[in-house]
């Protein structure tokens, strides 16, 4: 019975992406509108004819309405066609799928570090509250959550990359290549991303946590005798972690877009860089394509934690 | 006196003496309970009775060593078996826990823990004391289920708190604070969260169970009626004092404190149909603001120049103990 909820949950939610994916891509869509300068222009190359350019324009459909262009890109998109790049002409899907997983490394091992780093520390805020390590924990925390991350990823890269030389400065190499290669590259872009995380991840920790333990249900678990380590870690974790699953799932998407700014400083290829260079150029199908593809990962990442709640706490299927 | 079968040792089973307990506050210490003493012996039930904000729960908290250790300070002795729980190493105190004192508490619906099914809980503090097999803890657990009258205990057990009524999580509740057969049970208020038609289900299935297992009771409660019908023994509280310890018939006949006197004439059934029901004026100084003499002494009816003298807890007629300095030129009002 609880599997047929799932399945329903499941079911309804890939349903509500459609009109989600739809409006994101408008958006971006519109957007793209809004930005100055014309990729027939771009594309005519320099001193060319007006009438170069409109041929240029009538061959790539910019010169149809807006609606329309939108229209053919999503019916396109629909058939599962993301179109190909203006410029360089190979194929969106192919972009996507040569960007996106550098991305998705550095994303995934930031929020890992997140977690890492920021759970025993929300831990220990938490089972020392009011103390000085618990002040020092939520102080550092504090800091954490103000850093730019762009800002620490260059005192990374001056420290870590030019000065001690123990990573590489800028680069990257495809986890499909050699993937010990591609973690030693992604680590210090993911340190520069995971700051924010782990305040976020230990912040939140701490104080769920010191509110289940001044819970009624917690004084229970004292009045049968139980030892502190098994209410800490057994009852008080798996109370919090729906909590903290939330908390990491939102996590992710953040650090997600932040990568945009931080494949930047390091000169990463990935998903965000690409991004970056087809808005300047006014290159929409790669927007739009690279956009769909984020909007999917992060649909994706909000069902699986969902699911995860409903695995972890049982009142969640009950309404 | 309720008497059991078990062998009872020359001691009482729970000696409080000089229980003070204040909370740390800043720029001092604010005192909740003082001098509390009274004795449960094995088997017995007591009931502890008096207003809101007399210091019973956190008495009852305090017996189980479950105040917040940071800022409670806990003075005087607490025997249990002969050996005080407040000095007893805390690893010690906590087999004790759950083994041989356990506590039942107000709120039903907050004290499970929501992320573990019932039967999680259940066999957790059975094995957290007893060597058992995962199986014997949950045929155990089955038993202890049917025992408090859940039906169908073996689909059940593997329900979560949520699927539960208020009533039947209390009644998981009491087969959790009985599954080790404790030899004390605190049952804190345990029926002041539901429905009326349950309370008085909830207070029956007590008192046989305390009954069949012997299980001594210390029932904290602000209903004197309850009282009256499950325990044999009465401790009014008033202002974190003891103001009468005192077998429950003697109390409901001739109150020996005039407090006591009151809870009683305010009970509805016991006063005169159609005449306004008798209350208390006043309320329950706080903790900060207690006159120097007696503590009553303020919503007191018979109160006199000597109460401005703080009275100790005296000997009254026998088996009792009375805190009044005019004990024994009053005649006050009980119940009958």
């Amino acid at each position: 019975m609880v599997t047929r909820v799932k399945q329903r949950m499941v079911v309804a939610r890939l349903l509500q992406a459609i009109p989600i994916l739809v409006l994101a891509t408008f958006i971006v869509f519109c957007l793209m509108q809004l930005i100055p300068g014309d990729v027939a222009v771009t594309l005519a190359g320099e001193n060319a004819s007006v009438e170069r350019i409109a041929q240029i324009r009538q061959a790539y459909g910019l010169d149809q309405p807006f609606f329309v262009q939108y229209g053919q890109w999503l019916w396109q998109a629909a058939g599962g066609d993301l179109g190909t790049a203006l410029l360089s002409g190979e194929p969106v899907a192919q972009t996507v799928a040569r960007t996106f997983p550098n991305t998705l490394l550095v994303a995934v091992y930031a929020t890992l570090l997140s977690i890492v780093i920021g759970v025993p520390l929300g831990i220990l805020a938490a089972t020392r509250s009011g103390s000085k390590l618990d002040g020092g924990i939520m102080g550092a925390a504090s800091l954490g959550v103000a850093l730019p991350n762009f800002w620490f990823g260059m005192i990374l890269v001056l420290y870590f990359a030019l000065t001690f030389k123990w990573f590489p400065a800028t680069g990257f190499v495809s986890p499909f290549e050699d993937f010990g290669q591609a973690v030693w590259y992604a680590t210090l872009p993911a340190l520069a991303l995971c700051t924010n995380g782990i305040a976020e991840v230990a912040r939140q920790l701490r104080s769920s946590l010191v509110e289940i333990q001044s819970s009624q249900h917690v004084r229970t678990l004292h009045a049968k005798g139980l030892s502190p380590a098994r209410i800490l870690w057994l009852h008080g974790l798996k109370n919090v972690s729906v909590n903290l699953l939330t908390v990491v799932g939102l996590l992710f998407n953040k650090i997600l877009a932040a990568t945009v700014v931080v494949e930047a400083v390091f000169a990463i290829p990935g998903i965000g860089s690409s991004i970056v260079n087809a808005v300047l150029q006014g290159d929409f199908p790669v927007v739009q394509g690279a956009v769909l593809a984020m909007v999917v990962t992060v649909i994706v990442v909000n069902l699986v934690t969902d699911l995860l709640c409903t695995l972890l706490d049982p009142r969640i299927n009950a309404s | 006196m309720a008497q059991t079968s078990e062998a009872r040792t020359d001691s009482p089973l729970l000696e409080v003496r000089d229980l003070s307990i204040s909370f740390a506050r800043p720029g001092g210490e604010t005192s909740i309970t003082r001098n509390v003493s009274f004795d449960v012996n094995a088997g017995e039930r007591v009931g502890v009775v008096g207003e809101s904000g007399c210091g019973k729960t956190v008495t009852g908290l305090a017996l189980l060593g479950l105040l917040p250790r940071r800022t409670a300070r806990v003075r005087g002795r607490i025997l249990f078996q002969g050996r005080d729980l407040l000095t007893m190493p805390a690893r010690e105190f906590r087999r004790l826990r759950g083994r041989d004192i356990s506590m039942i508490f107000q709120e039903p619906m907050s004290a499970l823990d929501p992320v573990f099914t019932v039967g999680e809980q259940l066999t957790e503090t059975l094995r957290s004391h007893e060597k058992v097999s995962r199986a014997e803890a949950r045929e155990r657990a089955i038993a202890a289920l049917e025992e408090v009258g859940i039906p169908s205990p073996h689909t059940r057990i593997d329900e979560y708190p949520y699927q539960f009524s208020g009533g039947m999580r209390q009644r998981v509740m009491i087969a959790m604070a009985l599954i080790c057969r404790p030899k004390l049970v605190i049952a804190d208020e345990p029926t002041t969260a539901l429905d009326v038609t349950v309370q008085a289900q909830i207070i029956d299935l007590l008192r046989s169970l305390s009954d069949s297992h012997g299980t001594a009771l210390l029932f904290i409660t602000h209903d004197l009626g309850v009282v009256a019908e499950t325990c044999s023994r009465l401790l009014t509280m008033y202002a974190g004092e003891v103001v009468e310890n005192a077998p429950v018939d003697d109390v409901l006949l001739r109150p020996g404190h005039p407090y006591s006197s009151g809870l009683l004439r305010s009970l509805p059934g016991l006063s005169e149909r159609g005449s306004r029901l008798p209350s208390i004026p006043g309320r329950v100084p706080a903790p900060d603001q207690m006159p120097a003499g007696c503590r009553f002494q303020q919503r007191c009816p018979h109160a006199a120049p000597l109460c401005e003298q703080h009275p100790e807890l005296e000997p009254f007629q026998g088996p009792r103990e009375v805190r009044c300095w005019r004990k024994d030129e009053l005649t006050l009002t009980g119940a009958v």
